[in-house]
C-alpha cells in the first residue's frame, strides 16, 4: 500500500498531507513566537520608569535605525509577493517564469539578511559608558579612527589606555517615545555638539559595553528574536532555493507535487514575513 | 475478504535474524528505517533503557536518603572514580551529586522515558495500524524525530561527564538557580541540559505534526471520527498538547541558554546577590517569567504522560471485559476537554510565588474544572467493568490496577489545586507522592499493559503469563509501599529535594517527629525490591522473542480494531489489502452475533 493523499487532496478534508502538516507546524511556530512576544511584554512592563541609559534598567527607545528597518520590511513584503507569483507561474505551467520569480524571492531573503547583519554590526560598535559621577553616555569609540566591536571596560584596562575617545550621541527626538519629556543632555556643548568627540578618563569609567545582548533586557530580547527570525529567513531561503534549482526533474515527472511544495514553502514564507511585520513595530517603533 | 486468517509464519520471525533476501540491509532496516513500526520499536527500546537508567539514578538517591552519609554499596567506588571527589568522595553521595541525579532523574523519566514510550513507541506502532494506514504521513520526518530524540538523549547522558557534572537545578530548572549554577564553566551541565531539551522539543514537535496529520488524513475508508478507537483519540489530543505547549518551553530554553552563555538577564532580577557578592549582569529580568513558560508546557505535559496510558488501558479493558466501552462518546469529549483546559491551569504550580491572590483564584478554579473530565474518563472505565466476564490476563491486570492508582494520584491532586491547602503542601513529599501515583503505578502500569498486549502483534509470540503475573503482583505491592508513605512524610512537613532526607531538620531536634524518617528506609527497601521485580519483565521481554508461545492467529486477543486485522508481524505497508471500516471500534458481545466480537473491517 502506498501512502495516500501525498499529492491529491483527501476528499473529505480537501487538503493534501503536506498542507495539513505545514498548518500544524505554523501553529506551533505561532506558539513559539507568541512566547517571545509575551516575554517581551512582561520584560518591558517590568522595566523601571525613567530614561535609558541614565536608569540602567529602564527600557531604551529609538536605538534602532528606523529607515533601514522600514526598508527591510519592504524587502520582505516584496519577497512575499514574488513567492505567490512564482506559485502562480507554476500553476500556469511556466517553469522559467517560476524560477525567475523565485530568484527574486531568494535574493530578497539574502538582501534582508545582509542588511540585518549590517545593523547588528552597527550595534556591536555602539557603546554605553557609565561614569563615576553617575551619568551615562552612549556613542562610538574612536580607536585610531574607528569603533571596535565588543569591547568592555576590561579591554580598555588590559590595553592600559589612560583614556578613551568617544563620539557621544546627542539625544534626538527618536530616542524617547512620543509624549515623554526629553532629559537634559549630559555633556557640555548641548544640542549643537552633535557627535562631539570627548576624551573620557579610564579611571572615571565604571562600565563600558557595546550594544550586545548582555547590555540589558531590551538588547537581549531584540537580538534573540531577530536572530531567531533571521534563522527562519535563512532556513526558508535554503529550502526555497532547493525547490527552485533542483526541481527540473520533478517538474517533468510530477508537476503537481512540485506545485504543492511551492505552495507549502510559500505558506512558511508568508509566516516568516508576518513575524517580521509584528517584530518591526514592536522593537523599532514602540 | 479480510486478512485475519493470514498466518504468522508467512512473514517469518521479526527478530529471529531470519535473513530475507528482499529485506534492506542492517543500516536501512534498523537505524535509518522509515517504517513506523521499526521506528516505534526503536523508540520503545531506547525509552525502556532510559526508564531503567532513570530508575537506577533514583535508587542511588534513595540509598542516600535512607542511609545519609554512608558509602553507596556496589556503585560507590565506581562513581568516586568516574565523577571525582566533588561528587562521590569515598563512594559517599555528595550534595551536588544528589542534586544532579535528582534533576536528571526527573528529566530522563519525563522527556526521555515516559513520553517517548507512550507517544513515540505506542503512538508510532499502533496508531497507523488502528486507523488502517500504510505508514505515517511523513515517514522521513518520523525518522528524523527519532534521531533528534536519540541525539537529545546522548547530550543528556554526556552531561554527566563534563566538568561540574550534569544539571543540578531540578527538572524544572528554575532561574536564577539554573543560570548561576557552575557559572564559571561556559559549557556546564545546565547548558547541556538546555541543548538536549531543544533537541528533544524539536523531535516532539515534528512527531506531533506527523501524528496529527496522519490521523486527520490517513484514516481508512469508513473510519469516521466517532469510529476511532479511544487510543487514537488519546494520541490525537496528546499530539495537540505537544504541538502547542512545547514551543513556549523551547522559547524559554533558548532564553535561558542565552542567559547562561551570553550572560543576559532574561530571568535574572535587578540587584541579584549571591554568596559571591553582586552578580555582574544587567538585571531587569524576571524569574517568574521562566516559571510561567516552564509550567505552560509542563502542566500540559502531565496530560501527555497520562492520556496515551488512558488510551491503552481503554483498549485493553474493552477487549478483556468483552463489552463496549461505557460512555465512549463522553470519554472522547472528556479527552478533548482535557486538551483544552490543560492550557489554562499551569500556574497552580506557582501559588507560592506571590503572583497574587486574584491570579491564584483563577487557576484554582480552572484546576478544579480540569479534574471533571479526568473523573469522567475514569468513571467510564470503572463502569465498563460492570457486568463483564473479565479475562484476567497480564495486560488486563495492569490495566485494572491503573484505575485505582490513577484515582489516588488524581484525588490527591485536589488538595494541591486549592491554594489554601497547597500553601502547606507545596514542595513537600506529598507532591512527590501525588505525581508519582499518577505517573508510576498509573502511566507506567498502562504502558506495561500495552507492552504485554501488543507484543504478540509485533513479534508473533505471547509473553509468558506466569512471569507477567509475578511482575505485576510485585510491582503493584512495591509501588504502593514506595509512594503511600510519601503522603505521610509530606503531611508531616518533610520537604522535597533535601539530600539527607530531612535529617538536618528533623534529626537536628527541631521538634518534629523522627518517626517519619524511618519511613525513608521502608521506601528505599521497597524501591530495591521493585527493581528486582522488574527482572522477570526484562527476562520475559527477550526470552519470549524465541521461546514465547506462538500466536494462533493474527487476532490472538479476539479484538475488534484494525490493528488486529494485519498480518503478524505487520509487513512494510501493514495491510494485505486496503482496509474498509463498517462499524464502531468496540462491537463486543453484540446480541445475535455468531461470535462475541465483530471486527471493524467486517462488512454487514
Ligand atoms: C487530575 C487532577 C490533578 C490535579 C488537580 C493536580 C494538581 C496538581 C497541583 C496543584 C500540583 C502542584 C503542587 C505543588 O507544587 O505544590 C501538582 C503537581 C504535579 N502533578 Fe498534578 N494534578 C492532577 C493530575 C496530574 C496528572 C494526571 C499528572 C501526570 C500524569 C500530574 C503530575 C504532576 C506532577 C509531575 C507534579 C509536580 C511537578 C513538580 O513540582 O515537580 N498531576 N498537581
Ligand atoms: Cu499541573
Amino acid at each position: 500500500m502506498e501512502i495516500p493523499y501525498t499529492v491529491k487532496p483527501r476528499p473529505d478534508t480537501g487538503l493534501y498531507n503536506a498542507k495539513v502538516g505545514i498548518w500544524l507546524f505554523l501553529a506551533s511556530e505561532v506558539m513559539l513566537f507568541g512566547a517571545f512576544f509575551s516575554s517581551y511584554i512582561l520584560l518591558r512592563v517590568g522595566a523601571l520608569d525613567g530614561f535609558w541609559p541614565d536608569v540602567p534598567t529602564a527600557w531604551p527607545h529609538g536605538l534602532l535605525n528606523i529607515p533601514i528597518g522600514t526598508f527591510n520590511t519592504a524587502v520582505l513584503i516584496i519577497s512575499s509577493v514574488t513567492v505567490v507569483m512564482a506559485w502562480v507561474a507554476l500553476k500556469q505551467g511556466n517553469f522559467k517564469k517560476f524560477q525567475r520569480f523565485m530568484t527574486v524571492t531568494i535574493a530578497c531573503a539574502l538582501g534582508f539578511l545582509c542588511i540585518k547583519s549590517y545593523e547588528y554590526n552597527e550595534k556591536f560598535t555602539h557603546y554605553v559608558i557609565r561614569l563615576k559621577d553617575g551619568s551615562a553616555v552612549t556613542g562610538h569609540l574612536d580607536i585610531d579612527g574607528h569603533s571596535p566591536r565588543f569591547w568592555t571596560l576590561a579591554t580598555v584596562t588590559e590595553k592600559k589606555m589612560a583614556s578613551v575617545k568617544v563620539h557621544v550621541d546627542v539625544p534626538n527626538q527618536f530616542r524617547y517615545p512620543v509624549g515623554m519629556k526629553r532629559p537634559e543632555a549630559h555633556h557640555e556643548g548641548g544640542e549643537h555638539a552633535e557627535h562631539a568627540a570627548r576624551e573620557i578618563k579610564t579611571s572615571d569609567i565604571t562600565f563600558l559595553q557595546a550594544f550586545v545582548p548582555a547590555t540589558g533586557t531590551f538588547f537581549a530580547i531584540y537580538f534573540t528574536m531577530t536572530f531567531l527570525h533571521g534563522l527562519h529567513v535563512l532556513g526558508g531561503a535554503i529550502v526555497l532555493a532547493y525547490f527552485t534549482y533542483c526541481s527540473k526533474k520533478m517538474w517533468e515527472t510530477d508537476p503537481e507535487r512540485l506545485t504543492n511544495r511551492i505552495e507549502v514553502g510559500g505558506l512558511f514564507w508568508h509566516f516568516v514575513d508576518l513575524v517580521w511585520i509584528f517584530l518591526f513595530p514592536v522593537v523599532y517603533l514602540l | 475478504m479480510h486478512t485475519a486468517t493470514t498466518h504468522a509464519s508467512d512473514h517469518g520471525h521479526a527478530h529471529g535474524g531470519a535473513h530475507d533476501h528482499h529485506e534492506p540491509g542492517f543500516w536501512s532496516k534498523y537505524i535509518f528505517s522509515t517504517d513506523h513500526k521499526m521506528i516505534g520499536i526503536q523508540y520503545g527500546i531506547t525509552s525502556l533503557v532510559f526508564l531503567f537508567f532513570g530508575f537506577l539514578l533514583m535508587l542511588a538517591m534513595r540509598q542516600q536518603l535512607a542511609y545519609p552519609g554512608k558509602a553507596l554499596p556496589i556503585v560507590g567506588q565506581f562513581l568516586a572514580k568516574t565523577l571525582g571527589d566533588d561528587m562521590a568522595k569515598d563512594g559517599v553521595m555528595q550534595a551536588d551529586l544528589y542534586n544532579s541525579f535528582g534533576a536528571m532523574h526527573g528529566t530522563i523519566m519525563v522527556f526521555l522515558a515516559i513520553v517517548p514510550l507512550a507517544f513515540g513507541a505506542f503512538g508510532n506502532y499502533v496508531t497507523p495500524l488502528q486507523i488502517g494506514a500504510p505508514d505515517m504521513a511523513f515517514p522521513r520526518l518520523n525518522m528524523a524525530s527519532f534521531h533528534l530524540y536519540f541525539l537529545g538523549g546522548v547530550v543528556m547522558l554526556a552531561s554527566f561527564f563534563i566538568p561540574g557534572g550534569a544539571a543540578k537545578s531540578g527538572w524544572t530548572s528554575y532561574s536564577p538557580l539554573a543560570t548561576l549554577a557552575d557559572r564559571d564553566h561556559i559549557i556546564n551541565g545546565q547548558t547541556m541540559w538546555l541543548i538536549g531539551m531543544v533537541l528533544l522539543i524539536t523531535s516532539s514537535l515534528l512527531g506531533a505534526v506527523n501524528f496529527i496529520t496522519t490521523i486527520i488524513q490517513l484514516r481508512a475508508k469508513g473510519l469516521t471520527w466517532m469510529r476511532l478507537p479511544f487510543f487514537v483519540w488519546a494520541q490525537f489530543v496528546t499530539g495537540f498538547l505537544l504541538l502547542l505547549a512545547f514551543p513556549p518551553l523551547e522559547a524559554a530554553g533558548v532564553m535561558q541558554l542565552v542567559d547562561n552563555v551570553l550572560k543576559t538577564s532574561f530571568f535574572l532580577p535587578t540587584g541579584l546577590v549571591t554568596s559571591g557578592g553582586q552578580v555582574p549582569v544587567s538585571g531587569g529580568g524576571s524569574p517568574l517569567l521562566w516559571q510561567h513558560l516552564f509550567w505552560f508546557l509542563a502542566h500540559p505535559e502531565v496530560y501527555v504522560l497520562i492520556l496515551p496510558a488512558m488510551g491503552i488501558v481503554s483498549e485493553i479493558i474493552a477487549n478483556n471485559t468483552r463489552k463496549p466501552l461505557w460512555g465512549y462518546k463522553s470519554m472522547v469529549y472528556a479527552a478533548l476537554g482535557i486538551g483544552f483546559l490543560a492550557f489554562i491551569v499551569w500556574a497552580h504550580h506557582m501559588y507560592l510565588t506571590g503572583m497574587g491572590t486574584k491570579i491564584s483564584t483563577f487557576f484554582q478554579t480552572t484546576t478544579m474544572m480540569i479534574s471533571i473530565p479526568s473523573v469522567i474518563i475514569l468513571t467510564a472505565l470503572f463502569i465498563s467493568l460492570w457486568g463483564g466476564s473479565i479475562r484476567f490476563n497480564t495486560p488486563m491486570l495492569f490495566a485494572l490496577a491503573f484505575l485505582p492508582m490513577f484515582g489516588i494520584g488524581g484525588l490527591t491532586g485536589l488538595p494541591l489545586g486549592f491554594n489554601a491547602s497547597d500553601i502547606y503542601l507545596h514542595d513537600s513529599y506529598y507532591v512527590i507522592g501525588h505525581f508519582h501515583y499518577v505517573v508510576a503505578p498509573g502511566t507506567i502500569f498502562g504502558l506495561f499493559a500495552g507492552v504485554y498486549f501488543w507484543y504478540p502483534k509485533a513479534t508473533g509470540r505471547y509473553m509468558s503469563e506466569i512471569l507477567g503475573k509475578i511482575h505485576f503482583a510485585g510491582s503493584l505491592l512495591c509501588m504502593n509501599l514506595i509512594f503511600a508513605p510519601m503522603f505521610v512524610q509530606g503531611l508531616k512537613g518533610m520537604s522535597r529535594r533535601m539530600y539527607d532526607g530531612g535529617a538536618t531538620y528533623f534529626g537536628g531536634g527541631l521538634g518534629a517527629d523522627p518517626g517519619i524518617l524511618q519511613l525513608n528506609k521502608v521506601i528505599t527497601h521497597s524501591a530495591i525490591l521493585l527493581g528486582l521485580f522488574q527482572l522477570p519483565f526484562i527476562f520475559n521481554f527477550f526470552w519470549s522473542l524465541w521461546a514465547g508461545k506462538k500466536v494462533e492467529s493474527d487476532n490472538p486477543w479476539q479484538a475488534t480494531t484494525l490493528d488486529w486485522q494485519t498480518p503478524t508481524p505487520p509487513p512494510h505497508g501493514n495491510f494485505a489489502s486496503e482496509p474498509v471500516v463498517y462499524r464502531g471500534p468496540y462491537e463486543y458481545s453484540v446480541p445475535g452475533a455468531s461470535k462475541d466480537f465483530i471486527q471493524q473491517g467486517q462488512p454487514g
